[in-house]
């Protein structure tokens, strides 16, 4: 068989003593820097790319251990959203709702071993995936104009009621304050600056990871503050690690639906991992209904935000690969390694280089392997974080959310932005306002607003055209049904206490 | 900034975080930097470390060039870096390219212009291209000018930069130059990379791509598009089936250069050891292959013909961009 052929010449290529102990060095390294909040699988990669050239590897050894960075990166940010609610990168997010009431109530352990597993079964999925439909999948980005993109942003921000259970109005406000804030920076449309006053930093707009930093981290730092250090929410219990195989078996379902999902949104340049988190999430919570109790520290919670993210993160290299297309931070980083490699991907990369494109998917399968083989049995280690006293890891947070949000750019500027973030998380909380709105909103809005302007510009602004293809159409019942349907299933399930 | 009362903090908070960063790289104060005024991954982050380390290679420096990327403002940032706080550094290189001239000449730098750095000369450019789908009715640049002449709502282009970006304004030069002048009427998206671009191409929700030819490399040679015209002087190597835009009778040349400029306040001599060194880059065998490993065309401009060349370009793209309303 064809792919048998191919993924031996990929191992070959890939398996050796030499790039085992890369992979293992990659994930480990990602592993940490997606933990670290403000640092991402984009930053780690990027980071790395000088290090492979000084040390002069190969091709194949320096995709080995990019992509080991990558995946490990994808893995890590899970960690410090369930220990510390604070998400280590922006596909984390979701991870946060329910694995930190997961640890709050002693299962720090199990949370991490069911996200942990998640996030294997859903690279793994992305990965066979990869292999076998690849080139067939690439198409899929034909279909997706403006007006698809549209809808499918509309979709996501139509299921946004759902998330917070309390109260719309406040969810519904904290995703308006997103979408304004996606508004600063240069207007695509006319190339003209918004709400800059004009001030450099501020043209190419707010970096998400600024907002979430701020947001999430630094505002936990000033409630600690606030309440003299004895109010805080870290510190929790440790509780006992097993592997908890019966949730493992219960989640088999998300885990299979969400790594679906998330591997379609991965696909979509443009989409990528956090909406694939999102979206799985939403899903899950919607399948699972109001007995589901999604948000109070569920197992499904957890293993259906990370399987999709891991599974978006594989999809989106089928439009790096296959198109030369990026559809995320991290890819575009991997697209510019390829090239300075002398490898252009595009529509003939898998049949002119055979050798990059199966060595790049054997190395994934090593990565992925490694990762679940360090995971599981790190999550001893990991959970130590709960018994540092908060006045130590506080300050510790607080520091390397500074180092990472100064490295992405280098301006002190950001940190005058984190902070400023930092403080509207600490009123959001007070006033129980949900901060993950806000971060949607900042992270799609920008993509929503720029297809529909690119919708209007090709169709002389009609807005019939926003529902002229089947695809669309599709996309907006979806939404429309996603956005009333909490009404109806309220109405319908009046459950008396449980859930809040 | 100096707006920011936080000198002082900035001074105590900046330096030992600095240190850590670099401390994470390990390399020795270096003699040379080369700052990419992006995120690592772009053009520009390409013409440090490709120029940094040849230069390196061929003994033009004598330590390793240190890149340091400095993303923000679309290269403002490190436009008013530089200006303001490294005017008479001669150790100091920055990557710049169409791009840095189309936003000096739009006023996008805070009205800062291109007389407070000096440009020490190009050595590689991105030619233009115009793409259009396999199956596109157009044969050729004039069936599409024909097209858009008889109903211009007819033809969308697609291509990487915001609105009034160098893509877009490739389009309208073509246009202007075949003697279409109601360029208002042109539709133009602008997407997320050239790569995208071309994807909405293929997909036929755009008739036409305009950007680099790097960006089309993969797409022409699977055959799922065409290109047009390439907006180059000779037809170029590798390429040569593709005829000019100036031979189809449209003389429009537009390049996507890549070079470097210097601080303003630099000596008359440091300032011509740059342009030395960058012709010694642009000669090397070092450089030729990885022009072509990225799709540059040879395109070299050293030294004060180059000064007057970019002020040229900066002032037919204001004259330009101002008769579309991008600068009022």
């Amino acid at each position: 068989m064809e792919l048998i052929d191919n993924l031996a010449l990929g191992f070959a290529i890939a398996l050796s003593p030499y790039t085992l102990m890369l992979a293992v060095i990659g994930c480990f390294l990602g592993t940490m820097i997606g933990a670290l909040p403000g640092l991402g699988p984009a930053n780690g990669v990027a980071i790395l790319i000088p290090i492979t050239f000084s040390l002069g590897l190969d091709a194949t050894a320096a995709l080995v251990l990019l992509t080991s960075v990558y995946y490990g990166a994808m893995y890590g940010g899970r960690i410090s959203s369930i220990l510390l609610n604070i998400p280590g990168d922006e596909p984390a997010m979701m991870t946060t709702l329910d694995g930190y009431p997961m640890a709050k109530s002693g299962r720090a352990g199990d949370a991490l071993v069911i996200s942990g597993f998640a996030s294997f079964v859903g690279t793994f999925f992305a990965t066979v995936a990869l292999a076998l439909v690849a080139p067939l999948l690439a198409r899929i980005a034909y279909l997706f104009g403006p007006a698809e993109y549209f809808a499918l942003y509309l979709l996501a921000f139509a299921t946004l009621g759902g998330l917070a259970s309390k109260n719309q109005a406040k969810a519904a406000f904290a995703s308006m304050t997103g979408l304004g804030i996606a508004m600063i920076g240069l207007d695509n449309a006319t190339g003209l600056p918004r709400f800059t006053g004009g001030n450099l930093h501020l043209f190419d707009g707010i970096d998400f990871l600024v907002a979430i930093v701020g947001l999430f981290a630094l505002s936990e730092v000033f409630l600690f503050i606030e309440s003299g250090g004895r109010n805080t929410a870290i510190g929790i219990k440790l509780g006992k690690i097993t592997i908890p195989w019966r949730d493992i078996v219960a989640t088999r379902w998300t885990l299979l639906r969400s790594s679906v999902v998330g591997f379609v949104a991965g696909v979509l340049p443009g989409a990528g991992a956090s909406l694939g988190s999102f979206l799985t999430y939403m899903m899950e919570k919607s399948i699972a209904g109001k007995k589901g109790a999604f948000g109070s520290g569920v197992a499904k919670g957890v293993a259906a935000p990370e399987a999709g993210n891991n599974s978006a993160a594989g999809g989106a290299l089928v439009p790096m690969l296959t198109l030369g297309v990026p559809g995320s931070g991290t890819t575009a980083v991997l697209l510019a390694l390829l090239m300075t490699l002398n490898i252009t991907p595009g529509p003939t990369l898998f049949a002119d280089r055979p050798e990059v494109v199966w060595g790049l998917i054997a190395s994934l399968m090593i990565a992925n392997f490694v990762l679940l083989a360090m995971n599981v049995p790190m999550v001893r280690i990991f959970v130590r974080v709960l018994s540092v006293p908060p006045a130590v890891l506080l300050p510790g947070v607080t520091m390397v959310s500074f180092v990472g949000i100064y490295s992405l750019s280098g301006s002190y500027f950001d940190l005058v932005l984190m902070i400023a973030f930092g403080i509207m998380g600490y009123v959001f909380r007070k006033l129980s306002i949900p901060t993950v709105p806000v971060i949607l909103g900042i992270l799609l809005g920008n993509q929503m607003e720029d297809n529909l302007r690119r919708a209007m510009i090709l169709s002389d602004g009609d807005w019939t055209f926003l529902f002229s293809t089947p695809i669309a159409v599709g996309l907006w019942i979806f939404a429309v049904a996603g956005f009333t349907a909490p009404f109806f299933l309220r109405r319908l399930i009046r459950t008396p206490k449980g859930i809040s | 900034m100096s707006n920011f009362p936080v000198s002082n903090f900035r001074k105590v908070l900046i330096a030992p975080l600095f240190t850590i960063i670099a401390a994470g790289f390990s390399v020795s104060a270096p003699a040379a930097e080369c700052i990419a005024p992006a995120n690592p991954g772009g053009g520009w982050d390409f013409t440090c470390r490709q120029i940094g380390k040849i230069l390196h290679d061929i003994g033009q420096v004598d330590d390793p060039v240190q890149v340091t990327n400095m993303a923000g403002g679309g290269g403002g940032l490190a436009f008013s870096h530089v200006v303001n706080e490294r005017k008479d550094d001669s150790d100091l290189i920055v990557a710049a390219s169409q791009a840095t001239a189309t936003r000096l000449a739009q006023n996008a730098y805070a009205g800062m212009t291109a007389d407070q750095v000096r440009f020490v000369g190009a050595i590689g450019a991105d030619p233009g291209v115009i793409i259009v789908a396999k199956d596109s009715p157009f044969q050729s640049l004039n069936d599409m000018v024909a097209a858009i002449e008889s109903d211009p709502g007819s033809v969308a282009f697609a291509g990487g930069s915001a609105a009034g970006g160098f893509d877009h304004l490739k389009v309208l030069m073509i246009l202007k130059e075949a003697g279409f002048t109601d360029i208002g009427k042109i539709k133009y998206i602008g997407v997320d990379g050239g790569g995208d671009a071309i994807t909405q191409t293929i997909g036929g929700f755009t008739q036409a791509m305009t950007g680099d030819i790097s960006e089309a490399v993969g797409f022409l040679k699977s055959g799922e598009v065409r290109a047009l015209a390439v907006l180059t002087e000779e037809r170029i190597e590798g390429f040569e089936d593709i005829p000019t835009a100036r031979e189809q009778g449209i003389d429009v040349v537009a390049v996507n250069w890549r070079g470097l400029y210097v601080p303003k306040g630099i000596s008359d001599a440091d300032f011509e050891a740059w342009g030395r060194r960058l012709q010694a880059v642009a000669d090397s065998m070092a450089w030729k292959e990885a022009m072509k490993a990225n799709g540059l065309a040879p395109f070299t401009k050293v030294g004060s013909d180059f000064q007057t060349w970019v002020d040229g370009v900066i002032a037919d793209t204001e004259a330009l961009s101002r008769e579309i309303g991008v600068i009022q």
